[in-house]
Protein backbone atom coordinates (compact mmCIF):
# COMPACT_ATOMS: atom_id res chain seq x y z
CA UNK A 1 0.00 0.00 0.00
CA UNK A 2 1.39 3.38 -0.93
CA UNK A 3 1.20 6.73 0.69
CA UNK A 4 -1.71 7.66 -1.55
CA UNK A 5 -3.89 5.54 0.74
CA UNK A 6 -3.70 8.41 3.22
CA UNK A 7 -5.49 10.67 0.79
CA UNK A 8 -8.14 8.08 0.07
CA UNK A 9 -8.84 7.77 3.78
CA UNK A 10 -10.52 11.03 4.70
CA UNK A 11 -11.11 9.91 8.29
CA UNK A 12 -7.44 9.23 8.87
CA UNK A 13 -6.32 12.41 7.14
CA UNK A 14 -8.71 14.44 9.22
CA UNK A 15 -7.40 12.78 12.34
CA UNK A 16 -3.78 13.66 11.66
CA UNK A 17 -4.15 17.14 10.22
CA UNK A 18 -3.65 19.85 12.83
CA UNK A 19 -5.73 22.37 10.94
CA UNK A 20 -5.89 24.88 13.70
CA UNK A 21 -2.33 24.68 14.98
CA UNK A 22 -1.02 28.20 15.49
CA UNK A 23 2.63 27.13 15.89
CA UNK A 24 3.02 28.47 19.42
CA UNK A 25 5.37 25.60 20.36
CA UNK A 26 3.81 24.80 23.72
CA UNK A 27 3.72 21.09 22.78
CA UNK A 28 7.47 21.14 22.14
CA UNK A 29 8.22 22.92 25.40
CA UNK A 30 6.39 20.38 27.55
CA UNK A 31 7.44 17.27 25.58
CA UNK A 32 9.70 15.06 27.74
CA UNK A 33 11.06 13.28 24.67
CA UNK A 34 11.98 16.28 22.52
CA UNK A 35 15.73 15.60 22.84
CA UNK A 36 15.16 12.30 21.07
CA UNK A 37 13.17 13.69 18.15
CA UNK A 38 14.68 14.98 14.91
CA UNK A 39 11.55 17.17 14.47
CA UNK A 40 9.84 18.70 17.49
CA UNK A 41 6.06 18.26 17.85
CA UNK A 42 5.56 21.84 16.65
CA UNK A 43 7.68 21.20 13.58
CA UNK A 44 5.79 17.96 12.92
CA UNK A 45 2.60 20.01 12.90
CA UNK A 46 4.16 22.55 10.54
CA UNK A 47 5.29 19.78 8.21
CA UNK A 48 1.80 18.29 8.17
CA UNK A 49 0.24 21.67 7.40
CA UNK A 50 2.76 22.11 4.59
CA UNK A 51 1.77 18.73 3.19
CA UNK A 52 4.98 16.83 3.97
CA UNK A 53 3.15 13.72 5.18
CA UNK A 54 5.72 11.32 3.93
CA UNK A 55 8.59 12.94 5.82
CA UNK A 56 6.50 12.91 8.97
CA UNK A 57 5.57 9.26 8.52
CA UNK A 58 9.19 8.31 7.93
CA UNK A 59 10.41 10.18 11.00
CA UNK A 60 11.67 8.64 14.22
CA UNK A 61 10.11 11.54 16.08
CA UNK A 62 6.60 10.11 16.04
CA UNK A 63 7.99 6.83 17.39
CA UNK A 64 9.85 8.58 20.21
CA UNK A 65 6.52 9.79 21.63
CA UNK A 66 5.76 7.93 24.87
CA UNK A 67 2.10 8.97 24.79
CA UNK A 68 2.25 10.94 28.04
CA UNK A 69 -0.38 13.52 26.93
CA UNK A 70 1.53 16.53 28.32
CA UNK A 71 1.13 18.31 24.96
CA UNK A 72 -2.57 17.48 24.79
CA UNK A 73 -3.22 18.94 28.22
CA UNK A 74 -1.26 22.12 27.54
CA UNK A 75 -2.25 22.88 23.92
CA UNK A 76 -3.97 26.30 23.99
CA UNK A 77 -5.98 25.28 20.94
CA UNK A 78 -6.98 22.04 22.64
CA UNK A 79 -5.72 19.92 19.78
CA UNK A 80 -5.45 16.19 20.43
CA UNK A 81 -1.74 16.18 19.71
CA UNK A 82 -1.05 12.79 21.29
CA UNK A 83 -3.94 11.07 19.52
CA UNK A 84 -2.71 12.60 16.26
CA UNK A 85 0.71 11.10 16.84
CA UNK A 86 -0.90 7.71 17.49
CA UNK A 87 -2.72 8.12 14.16
CA UNK A 88 0.56 8.99 12.46
CA UNK A 89 2.18 5.87 13.93
CA UNK A 90 -0.65 3.77 12.52
CA UNK A 91 -0.36 5.46 9.14
CA UNK A 92 3.41 4.89 9.05
CA UNK A 93 2.91 1.17 9.72
CA UNK A 94 0.03 0.93 7.26
CA UNK A 95 2.04 2.53 4.48
CA UNK A 96 5.15 0.61 5.43
CA UNK A 97 7.44 3.66 5.64
CA UNK A 98 8.14 3.46 9.38
CA UNK A 99 11.82 3.48 10.40
CA UNK A 100 12.69 -0.23 10.30
CA UNK A 101 15.84 0.12 12.33
CA UNK A 102 14.19 2.03 15.14
CA UNK A 103 13.20 -0.07 18.07
CA UNK A 104 9.77 1.28 19.08
CA UNK A 105 7.75 0.33 15.97
CA UNK A 106 9.29 -3.14 16.14
CA UNK A 107 8.22 -3.34 19.76
CA UNK A 108 4.67 -2.20 19.02
CA UNK A 109 4.29 -4.85 16.31
CA UNK A 110 5.77 -7.57 18.53
CA UNK A 111 3.51 -6.53 21.36
CA UNK A 112 0.40 -6.72 19.20
CA UNK A 113 1.42 -10.16 17.92
CA UNK A 114 1.84 -11.37 21.48
CA UNK A 115 -1.54 -10.03 22.59
CA UNK A 116 -3.27 -11.49 19.54
CA UNK A 117 -1.77 -14.87 20.29
CA UNK A 118 -1.99 -15.07 24.07
CA UNK A 119 -4.40 -12.37 25.17
CA UNK A 120 -1.96 -11.13 27.78
CA UNK A 121 1.47 -9.60 27.80
CA UNK A 122 4.55 -11.21 29.29
CA UNK A 123 7.25 -8.78 30.32
CA UNK A 124 9.95 -11.45 30.26
CA UNK A 125 8.98 -12.78 26.85
CA UNK A 126 8.61 -9.44 25.14
CA UNK A 127 11.84 -7.97 26.46
CA UNK A 128 13.79 -11.09 25.56
CA UNK A 129 12.39 -11.32 22.04
CA UNK A 130 12.95 -7.62 21.45
CA UNK A 131 16.55 -7.75 22.58
CA UNK A 132 17.22 -10.76 20.43
CA UNK A 133 15.76 -8.99 17.44
CA UNK A 134 17.31 -5.58 17.85
CA UNK A 135 20.44 -5.73 19.99
CA UNK A 136 21.38 -9.08 21.44
CA UNK A 137 24.59 -7.76 23.00
CA UNK A 138 22.66 -5.45 25.29
CA UNK A 139 21.11 -8.50 26.94
CA UNK A 140 24.19 -8.94 29.09
CA UNK A 141 24.00 -5.39 30.36
CA UNK A 142 20.56 -5.87 31.83
CA UNK A 143 20.79 -9.54 32.75
CA UNK A 144 21.74 -8.79 36.38
CA UNK A 145 18.58 -6.69 36.83
CA UNK A 146 16.48 -9.44 35.29
CA UNK A 147 18.01 -12.02 37.64
CA UNK A 148 17.35 -9.87 40.70
CA UNK A 149 13.73 -9.51 39.64
CA UNK A 150 13.39 -13.24 39.00
CA UNK A 151 14.71 -14.07 42.45
CA UNK A 152 11.94 -11.91 43.89
CA UNK A 153 9.22 -13.48 41.77
CA UNK A 154 8.79 -10.38 39.64
CA UNK A 155 9.76 -11.72 36.24
CA UNK A 156 7.90 -15.00 35.71
CA UNK A 157 9.03 -16.75 32.54
CA UNK A 158 5.57 -18.11 31.93
CA UNK A 159 2.50 -16.00 32.49
CA UNK A 160 -1.09 -17.09 32.29
CA UNK A 161 -2.81 -16.90 28.97
CA UNK A 162 -6.58 -16.87 28.60
CA UNK A 163 -8.66 -19.90 29.52
CA UNK A 164 -11.03 -19.21 26.66
CA UNK A 165 -8.95 -17.45 24.00
CA UNK A 166 -11.65 -18.12 21.38
CA UNK A 167 -13.86 -15.32 22.68
CA UNK A 168 -11.17 -12.63 22.42
CA UNK A 169 -10.19 -14.08 19.04
CA UNK A 170 -13.76 -13.56 17.80
CA UNK A 171 -13.82 -9.95 18.96
CA UNK A 172 -10.55 -9.15 17.21
CA UNK A 173 -11.44 -11.11 14.06
CA UNK A 174 -14.68 -9.16 13.74
CA UNK A 175 -12.60 -6.00 13.45
CA UNK A 176 -10.26 -7.42 10.86
CA UNK A 177 -12.03 -5.76 7.93
CA UNK A 178 -10.61 -2.28 7.84
CA UNK A 179 -11.68 0.67 5.82
CA UNK A 180 -8.87 2.95 6.84
CA UNK A 181 -11.40 5.26 8.37
CA UNK A 182 -10.89 4.52 12.02
CA UNK A 183 -7.72 2.54 12.23
CA UNK B 1 -19.52 -4.94 48.79
CA UNK B 2 -16.39 -5.93 46.95
CA UNK B 3 -15.13 -4.02 43.96
CA UNK B 4 -14.60 -5.65 40.57
CA UNK B 5 -10.89 -5.81 39.90
CA UNK B 6 -8.90 -5.64 36.67
CA UNK B 7 -5.25 -6.41 37.51
CA UNK B 8 -3.52 -5.92 34.15
CA UNK B 9 -0.45 -7.85 33.06
CA UNK B 10 2.15 -6.06 35.19
CA UNK B 11 0.30 -6.90 38.39
CA UNK B 12 1.23 -10.52 37.71
CA UNK B 13 4.86 -9.71 36.95
CA UNK B 14 7.12 -6.83 37.88
CA UNK B 15 4.28 -5.15 39.80
CA UNK B 16 3.22 -8.16 41.89
CA UNK B 17 3.68 -6.29 45.12
CA UNK B 18 1.20 -3.66 43.88
CA UNK B 19 -1.51 -6.32 43.72
CA UNK B 20 -0.44 -7.83 47.03
CA UNK B 21 -0.44 -4.53 48.88
CA UNK B 22 -3.69 -3.43 47.25
CA UNK B 23 -5.45 -6.60 48.40
CA UNK B 24 -4.00 -6.24 51.89
CA UNK B 25 -5.02 -2.58 52.24
CA UNK B 26 -8.54 -3.08 50.94
CA UNK B 27 -8.95 -6.12 53.19
CA UNK B 28 -7.82 -4.12 56.22
CA UNK B 29 -10.34 -1.41 55.37
CA UNK B 30 -13.17 -3.92 55.23
CA UNK B 31 -13.66 -4.35 51.50
CA UNK B 32 -12.29 -6.67 48.85
CA UNK B 33 -11.46 -7.13 45.20
CA UNK B 34 -13.07 -9.68 42.86
CA UNK B 35 -10.71 -10.34 39.97
CA UNK B 36 -12.39 -10.46 36.55
CA UNK B 37 -12.35 -13.96 35.13
CA UNK B 38 -10.31 -14.43 31.97
CA UNK B 39 -9.46 -10.74 31.51
CA UNK B 40 -7.19 -9.76 28.64
CA UNK B 41 -4.42 -7.19 28.20
CA UNK B 42 -5.59 -3.55 27.98
CA UNK B 43 -3.44 -2.96 24.90
CA UNK B 44 -1.24 -0.48 26.79
CA UNK B 45 0.14 2.07 24.36
CA UNK B 46 1.59 -0.44 21.93
CA UNK B 47 -1.74 -1.62 20.57
CA UNK B 48 -3.25 1.81 19.79
CA UNK B 49 -0.09 2.56 17.78
CA UNK B 50 -1.05 -0.31 15.48
CA UNK B 51 -4.84 -0.60 15.46
CA UNK B 52 -7.16 1.79 17.29
CA UNK B 53 -10.45 -0.09 16.91
CA UNK B 54 -8.94 -3.30 18.25
CA UNK B 55 -7.25 -1.43 21.08
CA UNK B 56 -10.64 -0.02 22.09
CA UNK B 57 -12.16 -3.50 21.78
CA UNK B 58 -9.60 -5.06 24.13
CA UNK B 59 -10.76 -2.91 27.04
CA UNK B 60 -14.38 -3.18 25.90
CA UNK B 61 -14.21 -6.93 26.44
CA UNK B 62 -12.89 -6.40 29.97
CA UNK B 63 -15.67 -3.94 30.80
CA UNK B 64 -18.23 -6.35 29.32
CA UNK B 65 -16.84 -9.16 31.50
CA UNK B 66 -17.26 -6.97 34.59
CA UNK B 67 -20.90 -6.29 33.72
CA UNK B 68 -21.51 -9.95 32.91
CA UNK B 69 -20.30 -10.94 36.37
CA UNK B 70 -22.74 -8.50 38.00
CA UNK B 71 -26.07 -8.54 36.20
CA UNK B 72 -28.68 -5.94 37.07
CA UNK B 73 -29.07 -2.24 36.58
CA UNK B 74 -26.46 -1.12 39.10
CA UNK B 75 -23.19 0.51 38.01
CA UNK B 76 -20.10 -1.67 38.39
CA UNK B 77 -16.91 -0.03 39.63
CA UNK B 78 -13.89 -1.72 38.06
CA UNK B 79 -10.68 -1.06 39.95
CA UNK B 80 -7.61 -0.78 37.73
CA UNK B 81 -4.44 -0.06 39.72
CA UNK B 82 -2.07 0.32 36.74
CA UNK B 83 -2.27 3.88 35.41
CA UNK B 84 -1.79 2.59 31.86
CA UNK B 85 -4.69 0.12 32.10
CA UNK B 86 -6.78 2.79 33.82
CA UNK B 87 -6.28 5.17 30.89
CA UNK B 88 -7.01 2.43 28.34
CA UNK B 89 -10.28 1.55 30.10
CA UNK B 90 -11.28 5.23 30.29
CA UNK B 91 -10.46 5.70 26.61
CA UNK B 92 -12.75 2.79 25.73
CA UNK B 93 -15.52 3.98 28.05
CA UNK B 94 -15.48 7.37 26.30
CA UNK B 95 -15.08 6.00 22.77
CA UNK B 96 -18.10 3.74 23.25
CA UNK B 97 -20.19 6.45 24.90
CA UNK B 98 -19.75 8.89 22.00
CA UNK B 99 -21.63 6.61 19.62
CA UNK B 100 -19.30 7.21 16.66
CA UNK B 101 -18.08 4.81 13.99
CA UNK B 102 -15.59 3.08 16.29
CA UNK B 103 -18.31 2.55 18.91
CA UNK B 104 -20.58 0.85 16.39
CA UNK B 105 -17.84 -1.42 15.07
CA UNK B 106 -16.60 -2.38 18.54
CA UNK B 107 -20.14 -3.09 19.80
CA UNK B 108 -20.68 -5.26 16.75
CA UNK B 109 -17.43 -7.13 17.41
CA UNK B 110 -18.42 -7.74 21.04
CA UNK B 111 -21.79 -9.02 19.85
CA UNK B 112 -20.09 -11.45 17.47
CA UNK B 113 -18.44 -13.00 20.51
CA UNK B 114 -21.64 -13.00 22.59
CA UNK B 115 -20.61 -10.02 24.69
CA UNK B 116 -22.31 -6.75 25.45
CA UNK B 117 -21.19 -3.50 27.07
CA UNK B 118 -24.07 -1.45 28.45
CA UNK B 119 -22.03 1.38 29.94
CA UNK B 120 -22.57 0.28 33.54
CA UNK B 121 -18.95 -0.68 34.15
CA UNK B 122 -16.91 2.34 35.26
CA UNK B 123 -13.12 2.32 35.51
CA UNK B 124 -11.91 3.47 38.93
CA UNK B 125 -8.41 3.96 40.23
CA UNK B 126 -7.73 2.68 43.77
CA UNK B 127 -6.32 6.10 44.76
CA UNK B 128 -9.70 7.63 43.87
CA UNK B 129 -11.56 4.90 45.77
CA UNK B 130 -9.39 5.24 48.88
CA UNK B 131 -9.66 9.03 49.02
CA UNK B 132 -13.23 9.53 47.83
CA UNK B 133 -15.17 6.33 48.67
CA UNK B 134 -13.44 5.10 51.80
CA UNK B 135 -12.39 8.56 52.88
CA UNK B 136 -9.49 10.19 54.66
CA UNK B 137 -11.21 10.09 58.07
CA UNK B 138 -11.46 6.34 57.87
CA UNK B 139 -7.81 6.12 56.75
CA UNK B 140 -6.64 8.29 59.65
CA UNK B 141 -8.74 6.21 62.05
CA UNK B 142 -7.25 2.93 60.77
CA UNK B 143 -3.67 4.23 60.91
CA UNK B 144 -1.93 2.43 63.76
CA UNK B 145 1.67 3.14 62.76
CA UNK B 146 1.70 6.69 61.45
CA UNK B 147 4.43 7.28 58.86
CA UNK B 148 5.79 10.03 61.09
CA UNK B 149 8.89 11.70 59.69
CA UNK B 150 8.59 10.01 56.31
CA UNK B 151 9.19 12.64 53.67
CA UNK B 152 7.51 11.18 50.64
CA UNK B 153 7.52 12.36 47.03
CA UNK B 154 4.12 11.45 45.57
CA UNK B 155 4.63 10.51 41.93
CA UNK B 156 1.59 10.42 39.63
CA UNK B 157 3.38 10.02 36.31
CA UNK B 158 1.45 10.58 33.09
CA UNK B 159 -1.60 8.51 32.67
CA UNK B 160 -3.38 8.64 36.00
CA UNK B 161 -4.40 12.26 35.46
CA UNK B 162 -3.82 12.71 31.73
CA UNK B 163 -5.63 13.09 29.45
CA UNK B 164 -8.71 12.27 31.54
CA UNK B 165 -8.87 14.07 34.86
CA UNK B 166 -11.50 11.92 36.51
CA UNK B 167 -10.93 12.72 40.15
CA UNK B 168 -8.02 15.12 40.40
CA UNK B 169 -6.32 18.04 38.68
CA UNK B 170 -4.38 17.32 35.48
CA UNK B 171 -1.49 19.62 36.37
CA UNK B 172 -1.39 19.73 40.13
CA UNK B 173 -3.02 16.62 41.61
CA UNK B 174 -3.15 16.32 45.42
CA UNK B 175 -5.02 13.07 46.19
CA UNK B 176 -1.94 11.04 47.04
CA UNK B 177 -0.44 13.77 49.21
CA UNK B 178 -3.70 14.02 51.16
CA UNK B 179 -3.97 10.24 51.51
CA UNK B 180 -0.43 9.72 52.78
CA UNK B 181 -0.66 12.78 55.03
CA UNK B 182 -3.75 11.17 56.61
CA UNK B 183 -1.50 8.16 57.25
CA UNK B 184 0.98 10.42 59.04
CA UNK B 185 3.58 10.99 56.29
CA UNK B 186 5.03 14.33 55.24
CA UNK B 187 4.56 14.72 51.48
CA UNK B 188 7.10 17.05 49.91
CA UNK B 189 6.26 19.73 47.39
CA UNK B 190 7.25 18.24 44.04
CA UNK B 191 6.49 20.00 40.76
CA UNK B 192 7.80 17.07 38.66
CA UNK B 193 5.17 14.69 40.03
CA UNK B 194 3.29 14.40 36.73
CA UNK B 195 6.37 14.38 34.48
CA UNK B 196 6.81 11.26 32.33
CA UNK B 197 9.29 8.61 33.60
CA UNK B 198 10.08 7.70 30.00
CA UNK B 199 8.67 4.22 29.99
CA UNK B 200 4.91 4.69 30.01
CA UNK B 201 4.65 3.44 26.49
CA UNK B 202 6.67 0.43 26.35
CA UNK B 203 5.87 -1.74 29.31
CA UNK B 204 9.19 -2.25 30.97
CA UNK B 205 11.27 0.74 30.04
CA UNK B 206 14.97 0.14 29.68
CA UNK B 207 14.66 -3.56 30.39
CA UNK B 208 12.82 -3.81 27.13
CA UNK B 209 15.26 -1.35 25.70
CA UNK B 210 12.87 0.74 23.69
CA UNK B 211 14.88 3.88 24.18
CA UNK B 212 17.06 3.00 27.12
CA UNK B 213 19.02 6.23 27.22
CA UNK B 214 15.89 8.36 27.22
CA UNK B 215 14.23 6.33 29.94
CA UNK B 216 17.32 6.37 32.12
CA UNK B 217 17.66 10.12 31.74
CA UNK B 218 14.05 10.99 32.47
CA UNK B 219 13.90 8.64 35.43
CA UNK B 220 17.21 9.88 36.77
CA UNK B 221 16.01 13.46 36.64
CA UNK B 222 12.98 12.53 38.72
CA UNK B 223 14.98 10.61 41.30
CA UNK B 224 17.68 13.28 41.60
CA UNK B 225 15.13 16.05 41.99
CA UNK B 226 13.11 14.16 44.60
CA UNK B 227 16.30 13.47 46.54
CA UNK B 228 17.40 17.09 46.34
CA UNK B 229 14.05 18.11 47.76
CA UNK B 230 14.67 15.88 50.75
CA UNK B 231 12.50 12.89 49.90
CA UNK B 232 13.10 9.64 51.80
CA UNK B 233 10.96 7.66 49.38
CA UNK B 234 8.88 7.93 46.24
CA UNK B 235 5.30 6.65 46.18
CA UNK B 236 3.99 5.48 42.81
CA UNK B 237 0.60 4.59 41.33
CA UNK B 238 1.84 2.72 38.26
CA UNK B 239 3.81 -0.52 37.97
CA UNK B 240 5.80 0.79 35.00
CA UNK B 241 6.86 3.98 36.77
CA UNK B 242 7.73 1.98 39.87
CA UNK B 243 9.84 -0.40 37.85
CA UNK B 244 11.61 2.29 35.85
CA UNK B 245 12.45 4.33 38.93
CA UNK B 246 13.53 1.41 41.10
CA UNK B 247 15.29 -1.13 38.92
CA UNK B 248 17.88 0.94 37.11
CA UNK B 249 19.34 3.13 39.83
CA UNK B 250 22.67 1.35 39.43
CA UNK B 251 22.81 2.06 35.69
CA UNK B 252 21.83 5.67 36.32
CA UNK B 253 24.52 6.17 38.93
CA UNK B 254 27.16 4.95 36.47
CA UNK B 255 25.80 6.84 33.48
CA UNK B 256 25.27 10.19 35.18
CA UNK B 257 27.94 9.91 37.82
CA UNK B 258 25.45 10.81 40.50
CA UNK B 259 24.11 8.16 42.84
CA UNK B 260 20.36 8.33 43.30
CA UNK B 261 19.62 5.55 45.75
CA UNK B 262 16.02 6.01 46.85
CA UNK B 263 13.22 3.71 47.99
CA UNK B 264 10.50 3.57 45.35
CA UNK B 265 7.33 1.82 46.46
CA UNK B 266 3.67 1.63 45.61
CA UNK B 267 1.47 4.07 47.50
CA UNK B 268 -0.47 1.06 48.75
CA UNK B 269 2.69 -0.35 50.35
CA UNK B 270 3.28 2.86 52.30
CA UNK B 271 -0.37 3.10 53.28
CA UNK B 272 -0.36 -0.57 54.32
CA UNK B 273 2.68 0.07 56.51
CA UNK B 274 0.74 2.81 58.29
CA UNK B 275 -2.19 0.41 58.72
CA UNK B 276 0.19 -1.93 60.55
CA UNK B 277 0.11 -4.65 57.90
CA UNK B 278 2.73 -7.34 57.60
CA UNK B 279 5.70 -6.56 55.32
CA UNK B 280 5.25 -9.80 53.45
CA UNK B 281 1.55 -9.16 52.88
CA UNK B 282 2.57 -5.84 51.34
CA UNK B 283 5.12 -7.47 49.04
CA UNK B 284 7.98 -5.51 50.61
CA UNK B 285 10.23 -8.59 50.27
CA UNK B 286 9.97 -8.24 46.49
CA UNK B 287 11.43 -4.74 46.40
CA UNK B 288 15.02 -4.20 45.33
CA UNK B 289 15.50 -1.79 48.21
CA UNK B 290 13.31 -0.67 51.07
CA UNK B 291 14.65 1.82 53.57
CA UNK B 292 12.24 4.00 55.45
CA UNK B 293 13.36 6.27 58.30
CA UNK B 294 12.65 4.89 61.75
CA UNK B 295 9.31 6.28 62.85
CA UNK B 296 9.73 8.76 65.67
CA UNK B 297 8.17 7.75 68.99
CA UNK B 298 4.73 9.03 69.95
CA UNK B 299 6.32 11.76 71.97
CA UNK B 300 9.27 12.06 69.61
CA UNK B 301 10.31 15.12 67.75
CA UNK B 302 9.28 15.93 64.24
CA UNK B 303 11.57 15.64 61.29
CA UNK B 304 13.19 19.00 60.63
Amino acid sequence: MGLSSLDSAPGAAHEVLPQFCMQCGTCSVVCPMIDYMEHSPRVLNAMLMAGSYEDVLRSRAIWACTGCYACTVECPKQLSVTESIYALKRASLRTGVYPRRFVTPVLALQFVRLINRRGRSSEAWISLSLYLRTRPFQLLRYAPVALRLMRRGRLPLWSDSLREPAQLRKVLDALEVTTGEDR
Amino acid sequence: MNYAYYPGCSAKGTGRSYEESLNAVFGALGTGLDELKDWNCCGASGYPAVDMAKAVALSARNLALAEGARPGPAPVDVIAPCAGCYRALLKTERALADGGAVAARVSGALGAAGLRYEGRARPRHPLDVLVNDIGLDRIAEATVQPLRGLRVACYYGCLLVRPYATFDDRRAPTSMERLLAAAGAEPIDWPLRTRCCGGSCYCGGPLIGALPDATLRLSHRLLADAKQRGADAIATVCPLCQFNLEAFQGQMARKFDEPVSLTVGFFTQLLGTALGLDRRALGVHRMLQWRLPEPAGAEGGTHV
